[in-house]
């Protein structure tokens, strides 16, 4: 069955999706939507790199993202505010690395490709990639995840607890490497948060613990991947921002069934209070 | 061996002393109020003792395998973050259900476990924190201003919870407050902080020393007043036809 492309870019999206799910959700509830773009932004250096040096693209990708979320971690209330150090490191990274690309001419690159990705192209071996990458990553998280939770929510309640806030941000950085790395030949470098991100924003109406809404986050991911691949078949239209896109519009109806849940709920209790 | 002992602990804060020369050693069952006046270091030394701020200097010991419950003086929790009071209580270790139930009663607040974290109101959110810091039965319980958004039923139920987990956990309970006159009665030992550690003792002696006047004034005078006032009354009853003079008012009319 691995033999059918469509198949296998079903799998590499739901793979993507699951392990993007509970980390898309920290991103939001830590207000981090920069960073998964800075590191994202840097995943385009780390893809030039690793073409200049011809080591393979998942670890050139993965290094120069650690590097970067370690900088700006190392960095960070140091005289800077965090935004900024996201955007000068973010672009820097991306202008870096596509001065670094011209130095191959040697080599015809489709930098496209590693922007909006190619799931379509994704092969038995990228697949055996991004399955463990995402396995890796959901482990880890699920291994942490109360400390996580509680680092969140007050680095000092975490202290008090015995957790190191600075250790879960670390691992929270370092699954966002991985999933960034692994994300790349599927939605590419320009989309990745998108995927991260917007999924979770749209089950966060619908959910009243931390658990549900990276249950329900997987199941809109894996939705859109699956959907925007089907979709984008029909219609002939790329795949990565035809998944973002299907992604974009669950946020949409999201939001307004949100809106009239409240709107609902708003109107029953102001009758209670007014009888 | 003292649950914690401070020896000539030394903090700074961006090249800033914040605190120095802390000496401070913790038994047991025993209850110590902190006070101060804004920027003493109150908070700094409980965020120190936590680990949250590495000292400079000195010695800080906890006994080994310690468990702290720590009631900050704020906490924000981002409305991103969909959380049940249950689930909330359950960070980062679980508590069997029926537990969390009864701490929710002891706590004044029965039935709220369902309720969104983000939607309690200031008073109900401090009694969560405090039933969370609870719930680990810690040895050593630390409160940052812990009766913030409470009112004064609020306040003296929070105090009479706090004498009564004494009781029950036998744990220590370091305070940070600046409500004088309730924290008085509520407490074994008082430490007056300024950076270092001004006087300290028994409330009388601590609210008596000149050290205290110097740094609260004169008019702390009324807090001691009051604490013997309080503690000696008898409650005499009440006459409600002739409004009597309310404490406050008496307060403000002394010189």
């Amino acid at each position: 069955m691995f033999d059918d492309f469509m198949v296998r870019a079903a799998l590499a999206g739901l793979g993507v999706a699951f392990a993007a799910a509970p980390l898309g959700c920290f991103v939001i509830w830590r207000r981090m939507a920069y960073f998964g773009d800075a590191t994202a932004h840097a995943a385009i250096l780390g893809v030039a790199l690793s073409l200049l040096l011809s080591t393979s693209l998942f670890v050139g990708v993965l290094l120069v993202s650690l590097l970067m979320a370690t900088l700006v971690s190392l960095l960070n209330g140091r005289g800077y505010a965090m935004d900024t150090l996201l955007g000068v490191m973010a672009h820097s990274a991306l202008a870096f690395g596509l001065v670094a690309v011209s130095f191959s001419s040697g080599v015809r690159i489709d930098l496209t490709a590693y922007l909006f990705g190619d799931i379509l192209a994704v092969g038995k071996d990228d697949l055996a990639l991004i399955g463990t990458g995402a396995l890796l990553v959901t482990s880890l998280v699920g291994w942490r995840w109360s400390a996580l939770l509680t680092a969140t929510l007050d680095a000092d309640l975490a202290r008090a607890s015995g957790i190191d806030p600075r250790r879960e941000q670390w691992v929270l950085t370092l699954s966002l490497a991985i999933v960034v790395a692994v994300a790349l030949k599927v939605v590419g470098a320009l989309l990745i948060t998108a995927l991260l991100i917007i999924p979770a924003a749209a089950a966060r109406p619908f959910c009243r613990t931390p658990e549900a809404m990276a249950l329900l986050t997987a199941l809109i991911g894996a939705a859109s991947t699956t959907g925007g691949l089907q979709t984008a078949y029909w219609l002939d239209t790329p795949t990565g921002p035809t998944i973002v896109s299907l992604a974009a519009i669950l946020f949409a109806l999201s939001g307004l069934a949100g809106l009239f849940k409240r709107r609902i709920v708003g109107a029953t209790s102001s009758a209670g209070v007014h009888p | 061996m003292p649950l914690l002992s401070i020896d000539d602990l030394h903090v700074a804060l961006g090249g800033q002393t914040v605190l120095q020369g802390i000496d401070l050693h913790l038994d047991r069952g025993e209850i110590v109020t902190l006070v101060g006046p804004n920027g003493s270091g109150k908070s700094t030394l409980l965020r120190t003792i936590i680990g949250a701020v590495r000292p400079a200097g000195g010695r800080l010991v906890r006994q080994t395998g310690l468990t702290i419950g720590y009631v900050p003086q704020r906490l924000a929790i981002d409305a991103t973050l969909p959380m049940t009071v249950t689930r909330f209580l359950n960070l980062p270790r679980r508590h069997p259900l029926q537990a969390i139930r009864q701490a929710l009663e002891q706590a004044g607040i029965p039935g709220l476990g369902q309720q969104q974290v983000a939607d309690l109101s200031g008073g109900q959110f401090q009694r969560v924190l405090l039933t969370r810091a609870l719930l680990d039965k810690p040895d050593l319980l630390l409160l940052d201003e812990a009766t913030q958004g409470l009112d004064h039923r609020g306040t003296a139920d929070f105090y009479r919870q706090i004498a009564s987990v004494r009781r029950d956990l036998g744990c220590a309970v370091l305070m940070v407050s600046h409500e004088l006159h309730v924290v008085m009665r509520a407490t074994d030992r008082v430490v007056c902080l300024n950076r270092h550690i001004c006087c300290q003792g028994t409330p009388e002696r601590v609210v008596s020393s000149p050290a205290y006047q110097a740094l609260f004034g004169p008019d702390t005078d009324d807090a001691l007043a009051l604490y013997h006032h309080d503690r000696d009354r008898h409650a005499p009853p009440v006459d409600m036809a002739a409004p009597q003079p309310t404490e406050t008012s008496r307060l403000e009319a002394s010189p």
